[in-house]
């Protein structure tokens, strides 16, 4: 049932690829960019619901499969659907229908000669198709051959405005980081292969490899799949393709399809422990390597004054979070800390439905901002707030939620990582313990930072005055135009007060997966985190009502007074305009002295020099220094090697013959002799 | 007799080709060729090729190439002097290389399948005609290059051939006849609609 369910989810997001394509190749008119839209808009709509009954009809924790001719020579089409790729299915199907919906209402407006509607929606059904099979797929070949899909259908999709130069270098950015993950994923793939000599996922369980084999194995995985996930410093593609790509496909690719790349390390790394605990110092490296994402992820996006690529920079930080409590599961897994083990990775996918759910809805009401004032330059923005009330309120509720304040979502998966971490002083070595606190202390930094974060976000694009004639003329648009939006937002209020829940759900999901059962205090710190969860809920509930209260009753005391709007500070100075507000880089600045260096920010300063300075000039930028230092140079040098070899490529027809009978004549002489 | 001689006056005609800088010359000598070819295989006993190679490679050929050769203004029909003598070295290594070869690929091979000296003389027709269309820059010597390799090609396959294969060597012949056909038109094309024929040039071609 929920297989046929689930194939039927697929077959329609194939259906509906295909039917698209009519449109697609028709001329450009505005009758075929209606129908692509509609088309594209019911394929979606009818997948992922059909997806998300298939999900939810039967316990998280059930197993389906499904297997069908393949017609290769090697591999088998075998889909199977266990509590891990549920999971990760969720945001897909979710988030893939919102998004959907909110394209469908912003890409009404488009131009038809500008924009070729109908392989813009192929190539979203495509990226649905190739997550879904991505994530149901035990066989290696079917794998790749999804991972495939998915990676080259956002390239098409981020090329939207291909216009613009830009937007055509974040696209060509995108594919070369995608391929070069591909290219571990492939190396690790054909080692799978050689070692366990079947195609089935499932193969290598029944083996028992060498302890080499296996780290060598796990440091491809990371590599392959760290690159789709954004881990540092692989994350460069992130900030180049949000911003360039239309807000509805951001908000997928950053809620939905970087989660492909944790699915794959979680997959490989309970594969690789099921037959014996993991070598210590894998949870280690992991929980490294998430910390620095983090850090820098956070601090780079403290720079930004693009919305769309703080945005971005934020998807990398909390990626980064996420890796966090993988390794710190892993590390509980290694050392038998059931506490440790089950929440870190609880924490982990607790996180990561909650970072679909608020990012989602954050790239979205960006997406908004965008459409209304034609820019998500924070240095134009302002004063949102008194003309979108209700985008406003939305995107506050995303805020709060990402920056981890109660009640919303973020905070309870933020809670159990803390909770993880913060177990390891009953580990037994200092080293261990010291290591842990040190984590938890980043931890707390590095939500301490995304409060501020957000609080800039939030502060310079919907309060205070506009900065611009972009803010200044919005036309008024009420809420039916947000609804999806909203609907996230209520997910995030939900998520946060029914914690308890999803946290029963993630755990469900991997006991499946990965023997943590056996680990010590494992019972117990499941009892007590649910418990821990359901209590903190209800105080979010109680609270919540109380403060609705407190509303009501304010509004009934001042029911019948009259109210007058006064501007801010009308009590004080008078003269105040636009210009006297806080900028972005002025709201960074006093962090930026003290990580100025780590955030890389350039500040070049211009004053007149006279005794009676007219004008002076402050340029604050954050440009990406791995992308420009190192990959730059990187890929040049790359280039410049390529180009040395032309010297046997000169276009003397007669010279390439000399080439074959030197290549014939050698060969013949060392057969031979 | 007549084949030891037809055989060093092969690769006599081989070192000609190599040592002349006319292209009118090497013409010649590619008909040359074209006969002593003929000669072998009336020794062996081919009655219709014989006739045919007669036809074909002593006369049609050498006769297309005459023809090519009357309509191309007379000054781009000597070749550098320099290339000349490099190419008989080139040819001379050739020779030994040949010869080192049939010696290393043993004597089964050698005695009961080829005639004495008959496989190193096919190797050496083969590089010269190689050596042809490496080291020469005119469109037109390559052709030739490209008829003596053909004509190494032809040696090395003659002790092959029986009774059965008589349709099957036409056919070779009615390829390298049709190639070099299509060779000569695209040469006097060229030649009208470019100032050069060094194959130097061709590569501004090129994207």
């Amino acid at each position: 049932m929920t297989m046929s369910l689930f194939l039927t989810a697929l077959g329609l997001f194939a259906a509906f690829a295909l039917l698209v394509t009519i449109p697609a190749l028709l001329r450009p008119s505005k009758q075929s960019a209606h129908l692509a839209n509609l088309l594209g808009l019911v394929g979606t709509l009818s997948g992922s619901l059909t997806g998300l009954c298939a999900l939810f009809l039967t316990p998280v924790a059930s197993q389906a499969s499904f297997q069908a001719p393949f017609g290769l020579p090697f591999g088998s089409f075998t889909l199977v659907l266990d509590g891990l790729s549920r999971l990760f299915l969720f945001p897909v199907f979710g988030l893939g229908l919102f998004c959907a919906i909110q394209g469908f209402l912003s890409l009404r407006h488009e131009r038809p000669s500008q924009h070729n509607l109908g392989s813009h929606w192929l190539f979203y059904l495509l990226l649905l198709l190739g997550l879904g099979l991505v994530l149901s797929a035990r066989d290696i070949v079917l794998f790749l051959v999804a991972w495939e899909i998915m990676s080259l259908a956002p390239f098409f999709l981020i090329d939207f405005n291909d216009g613009d130069s830009r937007v055509r270098d974040a696209s060509w950015v995108y594919l070369v980081a995608a391929h070069l993950g591909a290219v571990a994923l492939l190396a690790f793939f054909v080692l799978f292969w050689q070692l366990t000599g079947a195609t089935a996922w499932q193969a290598v369980q029944k083996l028992t490899l060498s302890e080499s084999s296996r780290s060598l194995l796990f440091l491809l995985a990371l590599l392959g799949f760290g690159a789709k996930a954004g881990l540092a410093p692989m994350h460069i593609w992130l900030p180049e393709a949000h911003p360039a790509a239309p807000s509805h496909v951001s908000a997928l690719l950053s809620g939905a399809m970087i989660n492909a790349g944790l699915y794959g390390i979680i997959r490989t790394v309970s594969l690789l422990t099921c037959n014996g605990r993991p070598p210590e110092w894998w949870g280690w490296l992991i929980l490294a390597a998430g910390l620095c994402t983090a850090l820098m992820g956070i601090l780079k996006a403290l720079a930004q004054s693009n919305v769309k690529r703080l945005l971005a920079y934020s998807s990398v930080e909390n990626m980064g979070i996420m890796t966090m409590g993988l390794g710190c599961a892993l590390i509980g897994q290694s050392l038998g800390n059931g506490w440790m083990a089950i929440a870190g990775l609880c924490a982990c996918l607790m996180h990561m439905l909650n970072h679909a759910c608020f990012k989602g809805l954050l790239f979205l009401a960006a997406g908004e901002v965008l459409h209304a004032t034609g820019t998500v330059n924070m240095a134009q923005l302002g004063g949102l707030a008194k003309k979108m009330p209700f985008l406003a309120a939305c995107f506050a509720v995303g805020c709060a939620a990402i920056a981890c304040l109660p009640p919303f979502n973020g905070f309870a998966g933020e809670l159990v990582l803390a909770l993880a971490l913060l177990d390891g002083s009953s580990l037994a070595a200092t080293e261990h313990q010291l290591l842990l606190l040190l984590s938890f202390a980043a931890l707390c930094a590095i939500s301490g930072l995304a409060l501020a974060l957000y609080a800039k976000a939030y502060g310079l694009v919907f309060l205070g005055q506009p900065r611009s004639g972009f803010a200044e003329n919005v036309p008024q648009k009420s809420w039916q135009h947000f609804w999806p939006i909203s609907v996230l937002a209520l997910g995030c209020l939900l998520m946060g007060l029914l914690a308890a829940f999803v946290f029963s759900l993630t755990c469900e999901s991997v006991s499946s997966l990965w023997p943590l059962q056996t680990l010590t205090g494992y019972a117990k710190a499941k009892a007590s985190l649910l418990d821990s969860l359901t209590k903190a809920g209800a105080i979010f509930v109680f609270l919540l009502a109380a403060t609705l209260a407190v509303y009501g009753l304010r509004k009934r005391v001042l029911h019948k007074r009259g109210i007058r709007f006064m501007p801010t500070w009308a009590c004080g100075y008078q003269g105040g305009n636009a210009r006297i507000q806080y900028t972005d880089a002025s709201f960074s600045e006093p962090l930026a002295r003290i990580l100025g260096p780590l955030m890389g920010q350039n500040v070049s300063q211009s004053q007149d020099k006279a005794i009676f300075p007219q004008s002076g000039q402050l340029l604050v930028k954050a440009p990406d220094r791995l992308r420009r230092k190192v990959y730059g140079p990187l890929f040049s040098g790359i280039e410049t090697l390529c180009n040395a070899l032309k010297i046997f490529q000169h276009g003397k027809i007669h010279l390439y013959i000399l080439y074959i009978l030197v290549t014939v004549v050698g060969l013949l002489i060392w057969g031979l002799v | 007799m007549l084949l030891n001689i037809c055989l060093y006056l092969l690769v006599l005609s081989n070192f000609l080709l190599l040592g002349t800088s006319r292209v009118a010359q090497m013409t010649k000598y590619t008909a040359l060729q074209g006969f002593l070819l003929a000669a072998l295989l009336f020794d062996f006993g081919h009655s219709v090729l014989t006739v045919a190679v007669l036809v074909i490679k002593g006369l049609v050929l050498p006769g297309l190439l005459w023809h090519t050769l009357a309509k191309m203004p007379k000054d781009s029909l000597i070749c550098p002097h320099r290339l000349v003598a490099l190419d008989v070295i080139a040819g001379m290594a050739g020779l030994a290389f040949a010869i080192w070869l049939d010696a290393r690929l043993g004597s089964d091979l050698t005695f009961n399948l080829f005639p004495k000296l008959f496989l190193p003389l096919g190797l050496t027709t083969l590089f010269c005609g190689l050596i042809l269309i490496i080291g020469r820059v005119k469109a037109i010597t390559q052709v030739i290059g490209y008829l003596a390799a053909e004509n190494g090609i032809f040696l090395l396959g003659m002790p092959l051939m029986t009774q059965g294969t008589t349709w099957f060597e036409l056919a070779l012949l009615l390829d390298v006849f049709v190639a070099v056909f299509v060779m000569g038109i695209a040469i006097n094309r060229i030649s009208d609609s470019f100032a050069s024929m060094d194959v130097d040039r061709f590569r501004s071609l090129r994207d």
